[in-house]
This record gives structure tokens, sequence and C-alpha cells, in this order.
């Protein structure tokens, strides 16, 4: 949003180096990632020439202050998500999983060969992380998992089929959880060229179409003792890392609602119908109104997320809060612009219905919208309306 | 090899101007480095590093005259790279060219750098004549609107080539030496130091500051001295508009080699008339051009075509 309609002043909330870090990241995505997304979103491809030069800027593990991280506040990494995902969420669903997913569990649940063996290169851009929860039949309800890890003399045998795996067709390491002998879930750090492990590429996809979606089918991948992820309890570590990913997103998605608000306001100024700007009339003004006031709650509600996570009092219901209120925000923000920009809103000319169409995913995954009202609603009402 | 760089702030071009009492009103303006300086430093970077290692072979000393929180955009200059800097206070509204050349001269004598490099011009006032004021009171050769810029192995001259009327024009110039630097210096093979290997190919434009650039930028030293600790009275403008000035301003008749790039203010503007100068995103898997939108494009809304026709992009 441009600064003399920034009413609330929300940018004295953001410090100097935050704002550097922002602008730094707003400048590369518009002029070097957003013609290259575009065309990639038409056919369906995931830019990866993008990822050298996101390395180079520091954009994955940017919180790590050692294996080459920056150590940048947590407040700087939702910036950085908002400005990525103010080109497309793909590109910002990439890098939420390289940092939040695979690079931040291996960092506090990994052993130090496993940190040795893919921080520094997941950081640097060479290896592609991804991260293998969700399986064709357990999606919000992650404990009823079937992949199973069974163990054998000095390992573990892997079995199952991970489904909706941002990156799973390109990365090189992949975070997975499986259930052992004793019915517990464990997470593994595994390479994807692991004999036993096959992967898929998932097409007609009409959302996130220039992200890499894939499948991770497992059939007797016979894993070492030293792929498992020795500091992580289960599903707790998994769920650990989902919240670092949906801060990551309750930021990301207002810059995907800035884009669309800032094209439509652009275009209701400009598009002129029965003699005068389509802005002038009562009803594009209220939808415009309505965006505006809905960005600006969102922000304020991110900004104080990054300073209780900075301190380390982010619980997981105030992230779910967050997140579902920010993404329905932003789907809502699109669609409105969509709408204002008339028959233009369906070519992508503009970005607003492939922001839209994205952000159809985002509501979906890292907990639906569903499931962050029944968490809220459990935290409210001290009964869970979802458990098995 | 030490190369002094100035810098200026100028208000963000991508902003809308408002006018005051016939002038630009400042207040609220959103300020950046001038687009030509940040042109200057990233050739400076280039010309002092071995690219793709993190070796520093020479010293990149930023320097700018504004008010004091202009130290915004200097830290933006050292979060590039640059190694520090050095601020003279001074009023946006003040700074004619004739007091900025002499604050540079006088830092100049403090400093000693092999080289002075400069954006050709600032993008607020487009004045052009900084560089050339510095290289006369210094008595130092000039090499200005450099559009490439090789050093000698020895690091005693600097081949620099010339954006002219008609066409480029080579130019040795001894060092120390003062340098301008024009648009396409930013191209991927615009500056040579006979160390960074000669076939290497940087990407277009002025580098982007990275997160640890930003994270170290803070802890750069970065000096700031009034115009008094250079033995410089005051800046208070030489040059004063006297009535009238405003009616007089005319279009010039147009050059014969006029191309529609020399002489234009605005360098974003230049960098993305990627037509004239087939510029494209170096990033880019597909050959796109790069982003503009339909407003900037002179579509009309109306009159879009939805087909996918050889017409788009």
């Amino acid at each position: 949003m441009r600064n003399e309609l920034d009413f609330l002043q929300v940018e004295d909330m953001i410090g100097d180096e935050e704002r550097m870090i922002r602008d730094s990241v707003r400048a590369f995505v518009k002029e070097q990632a957003l013609p290259t997304l575009v065309e990639h979103y038409r056919r369906g491809t995931f830019p990866r020439s993008l990822i050298q030069p996101m390395a180079e800027l520091g954009l994955f593990g940017p919180t790590l202050a050692d294996y080459g991280g920056a150590g940048v506040s947590e407040l700087a990494y939702g910036l950085i998500m908002q400005e990525l995902e103010r080109g497309d969420s793909g590109l910002r669903s990439f890098c939420s999983v390289q940092s939040s997913l695979v690079i931040y569990p291996i960092h506090r649940f990994g052993s130090e060969q496993q940190r040795q063996r893919w921080l520094p290169s997941l950081i640097a851009g060479e290896a592609v992380g991804c991260f293998g929860l969700t399986e064709p039949d357990f999606g919000s309800n992650p404990a009823g998992m079937r992949t199973r890890a069974r163990r054998v003399a000095d390992g573990y045998v892997l079995d199952g089929t991970k489904r909706w795996i941002t990156n799973g067709s390109i990365a090189d390491v992949a975070v997975v959880f499986a259930r052992n002998d004793e019915g517990e879930i464990q997470g593994f750090v595994v390479d994807t060229q692991t004999p036993g492990l096959t992967r898929r590429e998932m097409s007609g996809k009409l959302s996130l179409r220039a992200s890499a979606t894939g499948e991770l089918i497992f059939d007797e991948c016979y894993l070492p003792d030293s792929a498992l992820l020795p500091k992580g309890d289960g599903l707790k570590a998994a769920l650990s890392c989902l919240n670092q990913a949906r801060f990551g997103i309750a930021f990301g998605v207002v810059g995907a609602a800035l884009a669309c608000f800032d094209e439509a306001l652009d275009y209701a100024k400009t598009r002129v119908q029965f003699g005068q700007p389509i802005a002038g009339f009562q009803l594009v003004q209220q939808e415009l109104v309505e965006s505006y006031n809905a960005i600006v709650q969102a922000q304020l509600l991110s900004l104080r997320l990054a300073e209780l996570k900075g301190r380390g009092q982010a619980s997981p219901v105030a992230i779910s809060l967050a997140k579902r209120n920010n993404v329905a925000m932003a789907l809502d923000v699109a669609r409105r612009a969509r709408d204002i920009l008339g028959a233009n809103g369906i070519v992508d000319d503009y970005g607003a219905m492939r922001h839209m169409c994205n952000l159809e995913s985002v509501k979906t995954y890292e907990g639906t919208h569903n499931i962050h009202t029944l968490i809220v609603g459990q935290a409210l009402t001290g009964i869970a309306a979802f458990s098995a | 090899m030490k190369i002094l760089v100035t810098v200026k702030r100028v208000p963000d071009p991508e902003q809308k101007v408002k006018i005051k009492d016939n002038a630009l009103d400042l207040s609220g303006m959103n300020f950046v480095v001038n687009p030509f300086d940040e042109y200057a430093v990233e050739a400076a970077l280039r010309l002092t590093e071995k690219a793709g290692t993190t070796e520093r072979l020479g010293e990149v000393v930023v320097l700018g005259v504004g008010p004091k929180d202009m130290t915004q955009q200097i830290r933006s200059c050292l979060a590039m790279g640059a190694d520090r800097a050095i601020l003279i206070e001074g009023n946006d509204d003040d700074l004619d060219s004739e007091q900025v050349a002499r604050v540079v001269t006088a830092v100049y004598e403090q400093e000693k750098p092999d080289l002075v490099l400069m954006g050709k011009q600032t993008v607020d006032g487009d004045n052009n004549q900084v560089p050339q004021l510095v290289a006369g009171y210094l008595k130092l050769p000039q090499a200005t609107f450099a559009c490439s810029l090789d050093l000698a192995a020895d690091q005693k001259s600097l081949l620099a080539a010339r954006e002219i009327d008609g066409g480029t024009e080579n130019k040795r110039v001894p060092l120390p030496a003062v340098a301008s630097v024009d648009l396409r210096i930013v191209l991927p093979q615009s500056v040579k130091n006979n160390v960074t290997d000669a076939s290497h190919a940087y990407p277009e434009g002025p580098r982007y500051a990275s997160l640890k650039g930003i994270m170290k930028a803070k802890r750069k030293p970065l000096e700031q001295k009034s115009a008094a600790d250079l033995g410089i009275k005051d800046l208070a403008p030489r040059v004063q508009p006297g009535p009238g000035d405003e009616a007089r301003r005319a279009t010039p008749a147009p050059s014969r080699y006029q191309s529609g790039v020399c002489g234009r203010a605005n360098a974003e503007a230049h960098r993305r008339s990627e037509g004239l100068l087939g510029l494209t995103p170096n990033v880019n898997a597909f050959t796109v051009p790069a982003p503009r939108s339909a407003h900037e494009r002179g579509d009309k809304h109306g009159q879009r075509s939805i087909g996918r026709g050889a017409q788009r992009r």
C-alpha cells in the first residue's frame, strides 16, 4: 500500500532493518520474479531459475543465525513472506516449506550429522526440501496416518504414500512422518534418491500452478538409524513446524491481498464508464473500503503476532486465529478485486484471479479454515469438536 | 584501490509528486537513493571484488550529503556491500551543484581515494554538474557518462566508454580520476577489474541488498559530519532562482542525435526501456519482457483482447 494511504501509519511499527529487508525482497519480486512467475503459472511449472537468486538474497532459513542463515527477526521473516506472496502464493509456498518445514525441523530436532549434511545446502539453495505429513486419506487428521516405519536391524523400512507435498517432485530431501511398530509417529530425514522412494508430480491443479506439488511413494524404503529425527516428539514436532509455516502464511496472504487491492484501486481510478472513473461509484467505493479495512486489520493482527512470536509467546491458538482470519480476508479481497476488474479480471495480465485461485489452496492447506475454526473453538469452550 | 562513491537521496520516482509554492513538496515524501548513484555503488563494488567470492580487493566509501535521516539510504548502500560511509549534513532544498561539489572536493582531500565514482546526475534536479565541477576543482582527469569501466591490471588507469551523442567514446584516464556513470554501467558485463573472470556476467541492474548484507550494514562505520568540519562555512545555496524562472522553462530543440534514451530524467524509465537497450531480465527461464502494467502499456481497458493472440506480451 502506498504511503499516503497508510492512514493508521502501520509503517511506523516496522523497524528500519525490517523495512530494508522487506523493500529488498519487494524489489526482487517485482523486477525479477513476477515476469517469470506469470509464465510459469500459465505452464503449470515451478520457476527453478528463481531458487539461486532467492538463496543469494538469504531467503532460506533467514531466522537462523548459524549454518549460513542471516539471523533476522520473526517480523522480518513475516515481511519476507508478505513480499513473496505479493508475487505469487506458489513462490511463498516454496520458501515456507524450505524454511519452516525443512530447515526448521532439521535445525530444531535433527542430529548434528543431519544438520551438517543438509542445512548449509538448503540455506544456499543447492538443495530443495519438502515435508511429508499429509496422506491421500489423512489431511486434517494426520494422527491417522498409515505410512509405517517398520523396525529392522540398523534402521527402518518405510511403506506408505504422502500426497499434496509442496516441492515433493523437485526435492532433494524430505522430512517425513511415519508410524512405528509401537504406533507412535516419528520423523525421518530422507534423501529423495533413496531406493524405494518414488515421486510423482501432481497435475491438473487449477491453483498454485507455479508450485511443484508431488506425491511421495515409499515401497520397502530402507532408512538407516541415522535418518531418524532424534529430538522430535512425533506429531508434536510436526505441528511445531506447521506453527512456523502458519505464522508465515498469516503474513504472506497480506501480500497477496495488497497486490489485489493496489491493482483494483488503480484500475477503478482509470477505468471510465458512464463518463466517470468507476471508483466514483458508491458500489465500487464500498468494495474498495471493505478490502482496505480488512487488510489493515489483518496487518495489525500479524504485526502483533510477530511481536508475540519474537518473545516466544505466540501460542498455536493465536497462530490459528491469524491464519484463519488473514487467509479468509485475502481470498475475499482477491474476489472483490477480480470483480472490480470486470472482464479484464479474468486474464493473467492482471494478478487478481491468479491470487484468488492460489488462495483457495492457502485456505485449505496448513490446517483448513474449518479446522482452525475448531482449534479456536476448542480453546474458547474447552470442548474439542474434532477428536476422533 | 579505494573508491569514493557519492550518493544523494531523491524523492521516490514511483511516487506521485506534490507541488506546493511552485516547488516540490517534500513533506511526507518517500526517499530513495538516486538511481544513478545506486549504479555507481554497483560499479564500485564490481571494481573491488572477485565475483563469486567474498574477497574484497579494495574499499568502497559512500559519501552522502543530506539530512540526518538520510542514514536510511546510506545504510542501504552499505547493505549492498560498501565498506563504510560518511554523511555530511545538509537540507535537501539547499543543496546546489556548487555546494555539493565543494563538499565532495573537501572529502576527497581527506580520503585521497583512487577514484571518485558518481551518478551522472540526480533524478530530482537533473543538473548533471557535480562530477564535472569536482574534477575541475581537484584538477583530476574526468570520464563522464561512463557506460563501461575497465580497470587496468596495474590499477593505474581506467578505460571508460562514454555515452556521447551518436555513439560511445573510449577514453583512458590515469588514476586518481573522477568518473560519472550512465545507465548501461549496470549491464552484466559493463565493469571489468582484471581479477573477476572476464567472461563473468552479473545479473543486470544494481544488486539487491541481501539479508546478510542488511544485518551487517548496521555495524559498518557511518561517520556524520557537518560542512564546518570540512572547513566549509555553510551549505546555503549559491544559486537562487530569479523571478520568472518558471516561465522561462522551455523544451529544448531536439538534438540531431536524440534517440529517446539520452537526456531523459528518469533513470528507472531508462532501465525499463529494454526495447531500446536490448535488456532482458536475467533470471528468466523464458523470454518474457519486464513487467509492465496494462496502464503503462497504454492499453485501453475496454479495448483489450482476451484471446491468446500474438499481440499479447
